[in-house]
């Protein structure tokens, strides 16, 4: 099936080594989600994987066989790409078809396929269309089905969701999730939001200049994050960090502490500040909090009923069993 | 913006260069018209009246008239068919990083600024020459009998000449498609179990169909009408007496201004004929 082992993998371009030796392994049916930020190298680790680049010592195990030498067809994944890359002379249906036709498959079974994707992906009235005539969300669709229909040990999706609408967004999110609990074929996605990451992950891999900097579920990098790094990615608002006294205090070089782990007062706090920006989102409230004696802006989730504004005086106390303490190294000390 | 009044300006202020560009079309047009009608000779008598029909009469039934229209077509298709097959491979040349492309695609260009005169006398003269062309030095290289090639292969050596110089206009073009064409798409194929040959079929080709369009067409009405290349290198003997050319010979060589007006009419109608034809092939590439 679907197990993908990379042993000591490195790139470079030149004389700059982009991923230095890496080791992952990613489990057959797992949804692994790639995510840093840009320029991190989470792109070309899928183009690795995929085997659009070839990679400079390592090796890639895909089912348990070497695939490093074997060419990118031959390696049995598909892939969907950010500008989704549909031919756009042929149909929809020809564009779905196009692997099968490919692999020489008989023209029954690739019309068998190719409805059976259309309708698992509510294209079944395009399918004489061409992609110029889809919207961004109909097109998104005809690359996933391009990629299903062949049936891929793994699908590979590079930032998929970054071209549509923030609604279409979260519709496409729900439908990728719904199709990998449908097939459980392991999926690699590679992302820069970490809200996309959270949702639809079963293991999160987060990359800083293309160093794994910590591997694990959703709950476990936003409740144990490993260092500064994967401590300030993931989780939105970003958490806070204090330093200096405030921290020592706690026997830390950096303490962090998530927006929705400090509770808010009118009357009574460890710390007393000034709001400078309320952003009020209806269902929750985010004070940015100054002039608290810390050399940081602390910034606090509250409920969206509380109403404080500019210039007010507020209270503020931290849940002491969630603070998280990092070292000099920017380690977490547990 | 385009207010009622706006859009009158607008067709006041255009009126002046529509009537300019009207003008010349329309009086050479008239001049042709009227001169294919009367038997006019400047050095044997001059205007000799109206003659009806009797030039376009001549013109078809002359023996060179059939010779000629087929060599026009063939120098426009092997012209049209060498150009856009190597312009296709060599703008995927070019598309490729290398060293120095900058250099070398200024060098693809260079035959284009080439007057065709001049590039036809150096074909002439330095290559084709049956005793110092380095074409000839190339064949006794190989112990082979040089050919001269403007009396024995006189079509072939035509079409080598326009060939070479509209090769980097096909180029040109193709490159500037080849460039546009998403590379995501190259790779989406390649996972996709496309090898080589199927990405050029399947995704390159369809890509370039509308700028290949472009080149025929465009080509086609330049080549039509290629004249020096003849005039300096076979003076049109050896069967490369194209429509053009006869056209010439008719109205300065027999001083017959009436029959190569006749012939100047029946030059447009063909251009015209080979222009809806294409436009009905290639021409839906164009909607798309």
């Amino acid at each position: 099936m679907g197990r993908i082992q990379l042993k000591s993998v490195t790139k470079s371009f030149g004389d700059v080594q982009v991923i230095p030796p890496l080791d992952l392994t990613i489990e057959d049916g797992e949804f692994t989600v790639f995510v840093g930020p840009s320029g991190c190298g989470k792109s070309t680790l899928l183009r690795l994987i995929a085997g659009l680049e070839d990679i400079t010592s390592g090796s890639i195990d895909i089912d348990g066989s070497d695939a490093t030498d074997v060419p990118p067809a031959k390696r049995g994944l598909a892939m969907v790409f950010q500008s989704y890359a549909l031919y756009p002379h042929m149909t929809v249906r020809k564009n779905i078809a196009f692997p099968l036709r490919m692999a020489k498959l008989d023209q029954v079974e690739i019309d068998k396929r190719v409805e059976g994707a259309a309708s698992v992906l509510n294209l079944t009235d395009y399918l004489d269309r061409r992609p110029g005539q889809l919207s961004g969300g109909q097109r998104q669709r005809v690359a996933i089905g391009r990629a299903i229909v062949r049936e891929p040990a793994a699908f590979l999706f590079d930032e998929p969701l970054s071209n549509l609408d923030a609604a279409l967004r979260v519709g496409m999110r729900l439908e990728i999730s719904e199709l990998h609990e449908r097939l459980a074929t392991t999926m690699i996605y590679v992302t820069h939001d970490q809200v996309e990451a959270m949702t639809m992950a079963d293991k999160i891999v987060v990359l800083q200049a293309g160093v794994i900097e910590q591997v694990g579920s959703p709950l476990e990098l936003y409740r144990t994050p490993r260092n500064l790094f994967v401590a300030g990615f993931i989780g939105s608002p970003k958490m806070n960090f204090i330093e200096g006294p405030e921290a020592a205090k706690h026997g830390a070089q950096t303490i962090g502490i998530r927006p929705e782990h400090i509770a808010v007062s009118e009357t009574e706090g460890e710390w007393s500040g000034i709001v400078s920006v309320s952003e009020h989102l209806g269902s929750d409230t985010f004070f940015h909090v100054h002039e608290t004696g810390l050399a940081e802006t602390i910034t606090v989730r509250a409920d969206g009923e509380v109403g404080f504004r500019h210039g007010d005086r507020i209270h503020l106390t931290p849940r002491v069993d969630v603070i998280h303490r990092f070292d000099a190294q920017g380690l977490r000390i547990e | 913006m385009a207010t009622q009044h706006s859009r009158s300006v607008a067709r006041l202020m255009m009126a002046p260069a529509v009537v300019l560009l009207l003008g010349w079309m329309l009086v050479p047009l008239t001049m042709t018209l009227y001169f294919s009608f009367k038997k006019y000779l400047p050095l044997r008598g001059g205007d000799l009246g109206w003659v009806g029909f009797d030039n376009y009469v001549r013109f078809v039934s002359s023996s060179s008239f059939w010779p000629a229209v087929q060599a026009t077509l063939m120098i426009v298709g092997g012209v049209l068919v060498i150009t856009v097959m190597l312009g296709i491979l060599l703008a995927m040349l070019l598309d490729q990083p290398m060293w120095g492309q900058g250099v070398v695609r200024i060098l693809v260009i260079a035959p284009f600024f080439v007057m065709p005169t001049v590039s036809a006398l150096v074909w002439k003269n330095m290559f084709m020459d049956p005793v110092n062309g380095l074409l000839a030095h190339l064949w006794r290289f190989f112990g082979a009998e040089p050919i001269s090639w403007l009396s024995e292969a006189s079509m072939t050596s035509i079409i080598m000449i326009v060939s070479w110089q509209w090769l980097p206009f096909a180029t040109l073009i193709l490159l500037t498609a080849i460039q546009s064409l998403d590379s995501e798409q190259l790779e989406a194929a390649e996972m996709d179990g496309a090898p080589v040959l199927k990405r050029f079929y399947h995704i390159i080709l369809p890509h370039l169909s509308r700028a290949i369009t472009i080149v025929i067409l465009i080509q086609t009405i330049f080549l039509l009408s290629i004249f020096a290349e003849i005039f300096v290198t076979t003076g049109g003997a050896f069967g490369t007496r194209t429509l053009t050319y006869l056209i010439f010979q008719r109205v300065l060589e027999s001083q017959n201004v009436g029959l190569g007006s006749a012939g100047g009419v029946y030059a447009i109608i063909l251009a015209n004929i080979v222009a809806i034809f294409l436009m009905r092939i290639v021409g839906k590439n164009l909607d798309a």
